[in-house]
């Protein structure tokens, strides 16, 4: 389904994403891993056009990106981002986020579909009209998957959808978005710090760092911690919790 | 009878307040009383909404309260002081100065309505656009606007009029054309702070266009900026177009004008106060009115204050 052959990304001065190639099949589900910084997100920022300085291939579907994205791209590929507090139009209301795209793409009976996504996401029509204010992170977040799903596409990618949630409401959104993923057939790539989501919701993961992908490994082996790269070792340790001795053997990879 | 009205209000503003609205009608409504509860807690800010909705009424109600023809002279009446007759006295024509200042409201509110609703919009519409898209299009409309900003207000104003003609109307459009960069310059800052932030590029995700993401994103997170500014630049333009009468560049006798007024009172300033005296007073109440109403909604309105 999605296929990234050495793709390389440049902020500025700044050469982020080094030669990272990547395939996802249809309905599956692939983990970037890594520390602040490490470029997984940018990877996502670049598929959807966010980052507009990139080289490589990009192919979605069996269609290769150019440089520009046009509105049939956004019926595939949607984002669901970080930030639940953020990504939410301050001024507008659920219904209308949601909506727009529906009149964007002139897809029609925007009602129904409206309502649709709301009880997809688990959420009942008394949102509808409210602002983002009036709802809680956790919602919030199902609210900024409802507008990605709208659109009913084919691949999700998610920018670390639950690290601004706490733990309890962590839980619900992934087992949420692993339903959906069932449901309706979606592929993922999921951005992510922490392995233990990443394990629960990903088949196959690729450890990055310093805008490389160091190692591969799928779920199982990142269950056991059977992983190789001095690198994925390391964030596999940090994951264990906080350890004087653990952090102090820590060094820089590059 | 009281506990009757209670309850009917107590319904009403359940429905405004409800967590779950029902609607988009009842979302906005809800919103909206927000705001002016806010507002109504504002003492200072309520008076100026007081002498602003004040202002309004006079212009509409102008042929039925004032006592007096604005304009027809009476040459036995000349420069009364004021009395039970003529509550501030009469002006060297012999007309009434109080039915003069009741028909000179609808020019101020003209004055100002029409540079609101003209200079506002213009500036939002520059500023929003020169943020969004920086680049070359940012310096192209931040220069001429800088260009527009170096010009003192009043001097400019005044060579529009010299060059097109004194009237009310040409000084309104000299008044907009000197008005809009600082809006220009608030809606570009406030563009810039939010056209970076996730939900702008969640919609840009979803493919709606820039226009779209300007026109229903951006200036949303705009406007309360502007309203602010332009209601507090409204004593401003309200002293420009004074001052523009004064310098008979504006209204035209004779035309109750505020400015105007002032300005053929002066030769009587000593002995006969109030001919200038009550039209300056007019002026500076109306522009203290809209200063209190600009500071109570910057308040209300602020993007960074609530929610």
């Amino acid at each position: 389904m999605i296929e990234i052959k050495n793709l390389n990304a440049w902020f500025g001065e700044n050469h982020v994403l080094k030669d990272v190639s990547l395939k996802v099949p249809a309905n599956g589900s692939f983990g970037l891993v890594g520390e602040s910084g490490s470029g997984k997100s940018t990877v996502l920022r670049t598929m959807t056009g966010l980052v507009e300085d990139w080289e490589g291939n990009i192919v979605v579907g069996g269609q290769e990106l150019g440089h520009k994205r046009n509105k049939d791209f956004y019926r595939q590929v949607q984002m669901v981002f970080q930030d639940p507090f953020g990504s939410l139009h301050p001024r507008h209301t659920i219904d209308r986020i949601l909506s727009e795209p529906v009149a964007v793409h002139k897809l029609g009976n925007s009602d129904a579909r409206v309502i649709k996504v709301l009880e997809q996401v688990g959420l009942d029509n008394s949102f509808r009209f409210r602002y983002p204010h009036q709802l809680s992170g956790g919602q919030r977040q199902r609210v900024s998957i409802a507008r990605a799903l709208i659109l009913e596409p084919r691949v999700l990618l998610l920018d670390e959808p639950t690290s601004a949630l706490d733990v309890s409401i962590q839980a619900e959104v992934l087992n949420l978005l692993s339903a959906l993923r069932r449901d309706l057939g979606l592929t993922y790539i999921m951005v992510s710090h922490d392995l233990a989501v990443v394990a629960h919701v990903c088949d196959d993961i690729a450890i990055m760092n310093h805008g490389r992908i160091v190692e591969r490994a799928t779920a199982s082996q990142l269950a056991q911690g059977s992983l190789e790269h001095p690198y994925s070792q390391q964030l596999y340790k940090a994951a264990g919790g906080y350890d004087r001795a653990v952090i102090d053997s820590f060094v820089d990879w590059d | 009878m009281q506990t009757v009205t209670n309850q009917n209000s107590g319904g009403l503003r359940q429905w405004l307040t409800s967590n779950t609205p029902q609607s988009r009608f009842q979302a906005r409504c809800g919103r909206t009383w927000l705001a002016w509860t806010k507002l109504t807690e504002n003492r200072l800010a309520m008076i100026g909404l007081g002498i602003v909705v004040a202002l309004i009424l006079i212009t509409i109600l102008a042929p039925v309260i004032s006592p007096y023809n604005p304009i027809a002279a009476d040459l036995t009446k000349r420069i009364l002081p004021p009395s039970a007759a003529h509550w501030f006295g009469t002006d060297q024509l012999g007309r009434d100065i109080l039915s003069r200042l009741i028909y000179g409201a609808q020019y101020t509110l003209m004055v100002v309505g029409l540079v609101a609703i003209t200079a506002a919009p213009v500036g939002l519409l520059i500023g929003t656009i020169a943020g969004y898209f920086g680049g070359w299009v940012d310096a192209v409309l931040m220069r001429i606007t800088d260009i527009f900003l170096a010009f003192p207000k009043l001097i400019l104003a005044l060579a529009f009029v010299s060059a097109l003609g004194p009237g009310l109307e040409n000084a309104v459009f000299a008044i907009a054309l000197t008005a809009w960069p600082p809006y220009a310059r608030i809606a570009r800052a406030e563009t810039i702070t939010v056209r970076r932030s996730d939900y702008i590029d969640a919609a840009r995700l979803q493919g709606v266009s820039s226009r779209g993401l300007i026109l229903g994103h951006i200036m949303p997170m705009c406007i309360s900026s502007v309203v602010v500014r332009v209601t507090l630049d409204m004593a401003g333009m309200i002293l420009i177009a004074a001052g523009l009468g004064f310098l008979g560049l504006g209204a035209q006798p004779p035309m109750p004008e505020w400015g105007a007024m002032v300005s053929e009172g002066r030769q009587f300033l000593l002995q006969q106060w109030w001919v200038s005296t009550v039209p300056g007073l007019a002026i500076f109440v109306v522009s203290l009115g809209f200063n209190l109403l600009g500071d109570g909604l910057r308040d209300v309105l602020d993007p960074r204050g609530g929610d």
